[in-house]
């Protein structure tokens, strides 16, 4: 029992541990790939240098760093914590306070669902790679990124401005328009592959379809990829779907909040973009599976084999699932520089006039193949 | 009667409706950028300093180019004795539009010339770099072609030039806090 919890406590360390990391590079990612679109140089000012002679060899591990404008999160995370805590004048501090909390610690939960390897074998131990093997693991990850709403919606109702009042009522409608497709497109899903456990979702994606196409998610659910991808993103609050927020005209749910309580909300935007990441990988791309790679080795389709060993199959599965998640980071970061934000009709007739009768249709066939098939 | 013409929108169709197609249009855009830059500028950091990935100049450190004809802090030229050229002749006080320029005249020991400053003093806080004195001047004892754009100061009575500051435009030291 003390070893389950220790390898638990362990396996969520180094998952949350990776997963916070990320998100906060990610805001360099975000300053720097906004940069090279948009042929600039990019943030590259917060620089750490010794005066001192002796720590010189130091400051030449730390060039590449500077160069390469890593520490301006730092820069940014020691500005948030010594700003003012500003609080509204006679609000219900306790909500106001709880609000960001609310809104990251619910999208961080989400991630306790998602596999990130296959069963680990050290010696007779076998370790699940994730954090908790729940077999509701899709209904539990979808609960928590509703519950992330009240986060938003405590912000704007306790800030005692108009603006943020408006912005948390933009973000909750937004949100609940695009949770139903949200559920639907991951409905197709759950019909096709017959479970509601991530895992068992992953293990369902090995082998290949036709013989040569990888059995990913994506072929069996193609329009199911594109709504899903559509209403994650409409959740994680960016731009296309930064109404909520849009931080420059329309002011939004988090004008109010100064300091470390913005930073979350802002972490948590981030947060969220990881966790959509880490859903379409696990829904579409096989989470960590390898093309072609079984226990044994690569078996490819042509008859050849490459046979490895136990361990490097292990560590190729992990690294594809990171891989994999930040190419999607990296591709959710170019979606947001591309396109502009959408009007609040147009958001709305999207959500429901297009996305959700989509979904519903994608629902509809996947359910009558699934019927014909068997 | 002013003609007018009516203009139809065309209605998107349903596949424009979902958005794919523009959105499609814009990644390629955005993509080329993305890929063209990052070669270009890693190829940049490893070494091959004549390709650039941006149009940024890192300021400090690299000036942009600037027009022979920019307009930048102003000097007055000098005769070969090292005495200013100018003539107060009030010529460039008169047509400066923001004013700030005031110069008391004096008596000029050389009896070819009437005049020199006693003081000159420029205000450039005020001024616009419009020019105008440089096109006014008769004896081209002002030019504005010191190339000194990075003007600063924590007060106002810091960006005031007096005449000797006008005279060697190298001499003015960044302002520090008073």
């Amino acid at each position: 029992m003390i070893a389950l919890i220790l390898t638990k406590g362990v396996l969520a360390a180094l998952f949350f541990g990776g997963i916070l990391n990320l998100a906060g590079l990610l805001t360099w990612v975000e300053r720097k790939q906004s940069a090279v679109i948009q042929d600039r140089v990019g943030a590259n000012r917060a620089w750490i240098v010794f005066r001192s002679k002796w720590l010189a060899p130091l400051n030449w591990i730390l060039r590449p760093f500077n160069v390469l404008g890593l520490f301006h999160a730092l820069a940014d995370a020691v500005k948030m914590f010594v700003k003012e805590n500003f609080k509204p004048h006679a609000t219900d501090t306790f909500l106001y306070t709880l609000a960001p909390a609310v809104s990251f610690v619910f999208a961080l939960t989400a991630f306790i669902a998602i596999p990130f390897g296959n069963t680990l074998s050290i010696g007779a131990h076998r370790i699940a790679l994730q954090v908790a093997d729940l077999n509701v693991g899709l209904i539990f990850i979808l609960a928590m990124m509703s519950l992330a709403v009240y986060g938003v919606i405590f912000a704007g109702l306790t800030s005692r401005n108009n603006f943020a009042h408006l912005g948390g009522l933009r973000a909750a409608s937004q949100m609940l328009a695009y949770e139903v497709t949200l559920g639907l497109a991951i409905l197709g899903l759950v019909i096709h592959y017959g479970t509601l456990s991530l895992q068992s979702m992953v293990l369902a994606q090995s082998g290949t379809i036709l013989g040569f196409l990888p059995a990913w998610g994506i072929f069996a659910q193609p329009v199911g990829f594109l709504l899903f991808l559509t209403a994650a993103l409409a959740e994680t609050k960016r731009v296309p779907f930064d109404l909520p927020e849009g931080e420059s005209e329309i002011v939004g749910y988090f004008v109010e909040y100064s300091g470390m309580k913005f930073g979350m909300f802002f972490l948590t935007d981030l947060v969220e973009t990881c966790l959509v990441a880490c859903l379409v990988t696990t829904f579409f791309f096989g989470g960590w599976q390898v093309p072609f790679l079984t226990e044994a080795g690569f078996q490819f389709p042509w008859g050849s084999e490459w046979l490895l060993s136990r361990w490097v199959v292990e560590l190729l599965w992990i690294g594809s699932f990171a891989v994999k998640v930040l190419f999607f980071n990296w591709f959710f970061m170019m979606i947001r520089w591309t396109l502009p934000r959408f009007r609040y009709d147009q958001l709305m007739d999207l959500g429901w006039k297009i996305l959700f009768p989509a979904s519903l249709v994608n629902v509809m066939v996947t359910s009558l193949l699934t019927v014909w098939k068997r | 009667m002013i003609r007018t013409k009516r203009l139809t929108r065309r209605e998107l169709n349903l596949w424009e409706k979902t958005y794919l197609p523009a959105v499609v249009d814009g990644l390629r855009i955005t993509l080329r950028h993305f890929f063209e830059n990052m070669t270009l500028q890693t190829l940049r950091l490893i070494g091959f300093k004549r390709f650039r990935g941006a149009v940024t100049y890192q300021y400090p450190e690299e000036q942009r180019p600037l027009a022979s004809r920019a307009r930048t802090r102003h000097r007055l030229t000098q005769r070969a004795d090292g005495s200013p050229r100018c003539v107060a002749c009030m010529m460039c006080e008169t047509v400066c539009p923001a004013r700030c320029i005031n110069i008391v005249a004096k008596e000029n020991p050389d009896p070819n010339v009437e005049k020199m400053p006693a003081s000159f003093d420029l205000d450039l806080g005020m001024c616009v770099y419009c020019g105008f004195c440089v096109e006014a001047c008769p004896e081209d004892a002002i030019r504005m072609d010191t190339r000194i754009l990075d003007i600063s100061a924590y007060t106002r009575d810091q960006m005031k030039l007096d005449l000797q500051e006008l005279l060697n435009p190298g001499s003015r030291k960044p302002p520090t806090v008073s």
